[in-house]
């Protein structure tokens, strides 16, 4: 293949240095040379696939994949509006069209000029201070009239981000309630230092008798998976953390990462002795671009301390280093299969298991991957010993639990529990008032009313990553559910054809029933097709893609019924609109030229 | 012996290709008229669709005679069916929804030479076109779809049968195709 000479070689050339050419870099490499030239150039494409010697059709469809990876030019201003259902209820749209109205350009287009691009990304993790948007990758939060207004002069005025009011970029940790995670005054090293001594196989031990659960939502026993990677033969062990928090409506991880870096730099560290892993990647959400510079400021200090590198803490043979991983949108690389693919530069498509990461990983070598959360509580939790541990919560679920709280409150944030508070409970203390429902662990979780309030958030009961949308009662049901399908629909990975399809099917019959088109027939199809997706696809995004759906059928099916036709079926558009602009063109207004509804 | 079933086809926005599918069946076309007779269809040329059992549609829907058709045999075919892949996505024709309708019938009628003597075609007697082609189930209910372009004579064979008999049809390995 023949080296494309020119302008792109010169900023590829040290990139591609930074990262040894390593095709496993692909998605680092192309994410770094869009930051540096605005796009992924074609002739840029042509140079990489030179260099790292890996097709073309291979670079463009990892380029493809990734929702901020760009190949066309889309403005010097890349304005993405984070578009969860709590950014809605804070009035995210009207905003939208405020912005694109005041620098004349179409959502979803460049502008003619060149100048700025606006449109809608999935939700952003700033749930508690929405509504929140992305700036060429930047989070910018609490928008209001006069703040859109602001920003739109700036972009007019073409004034550099780093020239723009601090206040706009300020993310704010929100803390609310404190747990022994929040509250924890270990200093770095502290857990390292007393695990040092007992052995891999100890810390092991330790973790399974704390009976520490995952903190994703799926609740796999940590001791478990620590033990059957530690077992694995492999010429290398990894340690993932999975900071791809791209579930709508959580934000606990930007907290921990914000504000407790070391502690889950810490559990990783111990994670790595524990497994005998040499090697950690920390996968960060390209939402959370804002966090690589001060976290890798923490992981030079550690080094700097001996916490990380070579012979830790002075420990022969105890060496671990761990590198930052940069996501580019894509909700699908929160399922650690899809992760370790991205990390390996492909595209984030779920891998088949068995064989599962602990013994087939990254690089298929043992890899454990874990939650920000989870390594921060493992850390915690031999600080503490198991005992103890073991005491707090309930006994399926040890330990503390994040919730991040957003929607209908006046308080909304990070609160910390012990495993087993009541829904009932968390909104007396975020102060929400007359609530409907409550989302539970995002789109894919669960959907509860009122009558289950008293339910527990616990792996008993309600398992939850930590996502807690609230709703109060001049809420409408259906369109929050309307807003998960469409964001399922968005982020299917587009593997297998159940999720794909069916996905964007159940989109469409959403959209049916909002245009006024829906009939009872309607609501039986979206019932067949969530048999189809829960029976039939590949991975989890598509088994749980119809669940906001179904718990809404099943707690506020007027919510549905009252948009319905009482004929037993509808077209799914209006048909003698459809005619107006042939009637237009040729002029016709006969009754030939009109299609009449059907006599029922 | 029971009736015979009644079955109407036509062919809307498509191009006959599942009509000529359906003729794959070949001899197996006489075994099929023992347990059947047609009701509108190309094979006996009647126009309008009277009660029938099963109807069978392949293409999708571009203008307001094909709403009309369609209507037809909705009112009178206990079990519709779409066959292939026109009727089921639009298919083919369907390559035109990126585009604005009067856009392209100025460039056909308007822009391009020889057609209409430069004006676009306003007869009454003509269908209008929808701005958009829509498959068959966004208009009516569907009962069952055959997917294909076309499908195979084996299907369709395979799924009438199946209705024939009082069986929920089934197309297994090798009969269910897209392409």
């Amino acid at each position: 293949m023949v080296s494309v000479p020119g302008p792109h070689a010169t900023y590829l050339n040290p990139i591609l240095e930074r990262h040894g050419h390593a095709a496993a870099s692909l998605l680092q490499i192309l994410r770094e040379a869009q930051e540096h030239f605005g796009y992924v150039h074609p002739d840029a494409l042509d140079y990489l696939s030179a260099q790292l010697r890996l097709p073309r059709a291979r670079i463009e469809g990892v380029a493809g994949f990734y929702s901020f990876i760009c190949l066309q030019p889309h403005g010097e201003y890349r304005v993405l509006f984070s578009d969860n259902i709590t950014d809605r209820m804070l009035g995210s749209q009207t905003l939208m069209e405020q912005m694109c109205q005041q620098l004349w350009v179409e959502p979803g287009k460049a502008s003619e000029d060149g100048l700025v691009s606006i449109g809608a990304t999935s939700c952003t993790g700033m749930c508690d201070q929405g509504p929140a948007m992305l700036v060429n990758g930047r989070a910018v939060t609490h928008l209001s009239h006069q703040r859109v207004q602001e920003i739109a002069h700036l972009i007019r005025n073409r004034t550099p981000l780093d020239d723009w009011p601090g206040d706009f970029f300020r993310v704010e940790d929100n803390i609310r309630r404190k747990g022994l995670l929040l509250d924890s005054t270990l200093a770095p090293g502290d857990v390292l230092r007393a695990a040092l001594a007992p052995g891999a196989a100890d810390i092991v031990a330790a973790i399974t008798a704390s009976g520490l659960r995952g903190r994703g939502g799926a609740g796999f026993p940590t001791g478990l998976k620590w033990e059957a990677c530690r077992l694995a033969q492999g010429a290398e062990h990894y340690v993932v953390c999975n900071a791809d928090e791209g579930e709508p409506g959580t934000f606990k991880d930007r907290v921990l990462l914000t504000s407790h870096a070391d502690l889950v730099f810490e559990g990783m560290t111990l994670c790595a002795l524990a497994i005998g892993a040499r090697k950690g990647f920390l996968y960060l959400r390209g939402e959370y671009r804002y966090l690589l510079e001060p976290l890798q400021a923490v992981l030079q200090r550690r080094r700097e301390n001996n916490l990380l590198g070579a012979c830790i803490l002075g420990q022969p043979g105890f060496d671990f280093d761990i590198a930052i991983h940069l996501g580019a949108g894509a909700y699908i690389c929160g399922e650690e299969s899809a992760l370790i693919e991205s990390l390996e530069g492909k595209r984030g498509v779920p891998r088949s298991r068995p064989p599962f990461p602990v013994t087939h990983g990254y690089l298929q070598q043992p890899t454990a991957v874990d939650n920000v959360e989870i390594f921060c509580q493992a850390a915690l939790a031999i600080h503490m010993g198991a005992d103890n541990y073991r005491a707090i919560g309930t006994p399926k679920s040890s330990g503390s639990k994040l919730i991040s709280v957003s929607g209908d409150c006046p308080r909304p944030g990070i609160y910390e529990y012990p495993f087993g508070v009541s829904v009932r409970e968390v909104l007396k203390d975020c102060g929400a008032a007359n609530t409907r429902a409550v989302q539970i662990s995002g789109p894919s979780g669960v959907c509860v009313a009122e009558s289950e309030f008293g339910r527990k958030l616990c792996f008993e009961d309600l398992p939850t990553a930590g996502a807690f949308m609230v709703f109060d009662d001049s809420r409408d049901l259906f369109e929050v559910a309307r807003n998960f399908v469409h964001f399922f629909a968005h982020e299917s990975c587009g593997f297998c054809t159940p999720c794909r399809v069916g996905t964007s099917m159940l989109k469409q019959t959403m959209d049916k029933i909002a245009a006024g088109h829906g009939t009872r027939y309607d609501l039986a199809e979206i019932e067949h097709l969530d048999q189809v997706l829960q029976t039939s696809s590949h991975c989890g995004l598509g088994r749980t893609a119809c669940n906001p759906v179904l718990h809404t059928l099943r707690h506020f099916r007027p919510a549905y019924e009252n948009r319905l036709k009482s004929l037993d079926f509808e077209p799914a558009f209006d048909l003698d609109g459809a005619l107006a602009r042939a009637r237009q063109m040729t002029g016709r207004d006969d009754a030939g030229a009109h299609l009449k509804p059907e006599e029922t | 012996m029971s009736r015979k079933l009644r079955i109407a086809t036509t062919s809307l926005a498509g191009c006959f290709g599942c009509h000529m599918s359906l003729l794959d069946i070949d001899e197996r076309l006489l075994a099929l008229l023992e347990l059947v007779e047609f009701d509108r269809s190309p094979i006996t040329d009647i126009k309008h669709c009277g009660p029938c059992d099963i109807g069978l549609i392949e293409g999708g829907i571009c203008n307001a005679e094909n709403v009309h058709v369609l209507r037809e045999f909705r009112t009178h075919c206990k079990i519709l069916i779409a066959i292939g892949s026109c009727a089921i996505t639009g298919g083919l024709p369907a390559q035109r929804n990126h585009l604005d309708l009067a856009s392209c019938l100025t460039e056909v009628y308007l822009t391009e030479p020889g057609l209409a003597h430069g004006h676009i075609p306003n007869d009454p007697e003509l269908p209008l076109p929808l701005d958009k082609v829509h498959p068959l189930h966004e208009v009516v209910k569907i009962d069952y779809f055959i997917p294909g372009c076309p499908p195979s004579g084996d299907a369709i064979w395979k799924f009438l049968t199946d209705l024939i008999a009082g069986k929920t049809p089934e197309l297994g390995h090798g009969l269910i195709k897209y392409d």
